[in-house]
């Protein structure tokens, strides 16, 4: 029987999900640090190797998820979530508890997903962001928890208004989304505790 | 270990467990719920702090479990031999070396580097918990910022002792927003987390709560302008290496009032005796019966 054929997931889903989680924990936890997620495996198109580790190591059947129209589009790719991961594919962005993006032109500002509540700000959305490119020796100032004194992010391919989005978001403090962004096999995070400076 | 994932775990629970580690470290202080699972010890034997550990970890990492600072002591060892059996994960007695440091009421004395992780084992996680019995109420304070009731308390100690009698689990306001508990650690030990390279993180198994501290995270100490914080000091030195400047126990030598006081960071003692540094190796006395 001929179908739609799914390429396969984590090599090793113990190890490779342990080393994802670290990468980004790590860059969460220092806002601005490029990560390198190594050995990744190929990943189908639109989604980047980056992107497709982060969901195959954080979202399963308990966190909703929100695919922008070129990761739903993707027929490889949304089947590929949907096998793999196991989660509901919310049709809202506000709905989704983990949020695709391949396309960041065309993405919805970052007010439409769920930024928590204030006695929960933790049940709000993370918000995953395939960009061109990375690079923490330019662009804009960060300042907050997890940097010593100041670090650089610049990154290419974003939405026109993302920084403005980024410093709204960061005025809902404690709540807010919080946002990975991935390049090929690189991940930055960018929490919601980050001070944006142009 | 056969018939046991990776850790002990499983994958799913890890996941839960992750992304609530990552919520955590975005909202540095606040206390994300978890769904805290039945671990093969009970609660209020560090499950948070192993269900956190356990999610964690990989096979490169080194851990190093220590209970009151001490490397030997039943609980550092047992959850050591947990890891070790059910990761195959190198342990390690020394804090430079551990890529992973869980621990049960301090912090150790070595400064640690930002290529670590301190885990803390938490009974306690709610800061206001003794002033306000109910959660639907403390969650509301948390989400106000409505910290009056705190300083109430440490005024009120001022009040009663002259000072702020609060010499462990001492409050402080993280990233100018959360008042946290740092477990009960003792103040000694609080300035520690001010500024700290490597990350926090906290989990408390039976209350069910995770929380976190980013690296070069304020904390600060809650004090008043006239009431500065002050940490703990000691008329003696550590009588087996000497140090000034370590937090020490009080050991109870005799029936006669006799006293020791020693490092309580086993590690950082025995890396000063080995380095040549010794101690007076004799108990100081105290009261009527010592003079005899």
């Amino acid at each position: 029987m001929a179908g739609p054929v799914i390429m396969p997931g984590l090599a090793d889903p113990v190890a490779d999900s342990q080393s994802v989680f670290r990468g980004v924990l790590h860059a969460m936890s220092r806002p601005g640090t490029i990560v390198h997620l190594a050995g990744l495996g190929e990943a189908p198109a639109p989604l980047s190797p980056a992107a497709a580790a982060l969901c195959l190591s954080l979202v399963d059947h308990d966190t909703p998820l929100w695919l922008d129209c070129a990761v739903a589009g993707g027929q490889g790719a949304a089947d590929f979530l949907r096998f793999h991961c196991g989660s509901p594919v919310v049709a809202r962005p506000e709905e989704a508890v983990f949020a695709v993006v391949a396309d960041a032109a065309a993405m919805p500002p970052l007010s439409s997903f769920d930024p928590g509540t204030p006695e929960y700000p933790d049940r709000s959305a993370t918000v995953i962001i395939q960009v061109a490119g990375l690079a923490d020796d330019a662009g804009m100032r960060l300042s907050g928890p997890g940097i010593e004194a100041e670090a650089r992010l610049r990154v290419d391919g974003a939405p026109a208004d993302l920084w403005d989005w980024v410093r709204d978001n960061h005025g809902l403090y404690p709540c807010g989304v919080d946002i990975v962004f991935a390049a090929g096999e690189r991940i930055a995070a960018l929490p919601r505790s980050t001070r944006v400076e142009g | 270990m056969r018939g046991y994932n990776f850790a002990y775990l499983d994958e799913q629970t890890k996941r839960m467990i992750r992304r609530a580690i990552l919520k955590a470290v975005a909202v540095p202080g606040y206390q994300v719920p978890f769904g805290s699972r039945e671990m093969p010890l009970p609660f209020g034997w560090g499950t948070g702090g192993i269900q956190v550990t356990a999610s964690i970890i990989g096979a490169d990492d080194v851990l190093k479990v220590i209970d009151q600072g001490a490397d030997d002591t039943t609980n550092a060892v047992s959850i050591r031999r947990f890891f070790a059996l059910t990761t195959g994960v190198r342990t390690t007695e020394e804090t430079a070396e551990a890529s992973i440091i869980q621990t049960r009421h301090r912090i150790p004395e070595k400064p640690l580097t930002a290529d670590q992780i301190l885990v803390y084992q938490v009974p306690i996680p709610e800061p206001l918990r003794w002033l306000e019995a109910r959660e639907t109420e403390t969650r509301k304070m948390h989400a106000l910022a409505e910290y009056g009731v705190m300083h109430v308390k440490l005024y009120e100690d001022i009040a009663t002792h002259g000072r702020i009698a609060t010499s462990y689990n001492y409050p402080v306001l993280v990233n100018e927003r959360h008042v946290m508990a740092p477990s009960p650690i003792p103040k000694f030990d609080n300035p520690k987390m001010d500024h700290m390279p490597a990350l926090q993180l906290f989990g408390a198994g039976r209350e069910k709560r995770i929380y976190a501290v980013p690296p070069y995270t304020d904390v600060k100490s809650l004090d008043f302008e006239d009431y500065p914080f002050e940490k703990q000091t000691w008329e003696h030195a550590c009588a087996l290496c000497g140090s000034r400047d370590s937090y020490l126990d009080e050991v109870v030598t005799d029936d006669r009032g006799g006293r020791m006081f020693v490092c309580s960071d086993t590690d950082y003692c025995a890396e000063r005796r080995d380095a040549g540094h010794v101690g007076t190796g004799a108990p100081v006395t105290y009261g009527a019966d010592a003079a005899e």
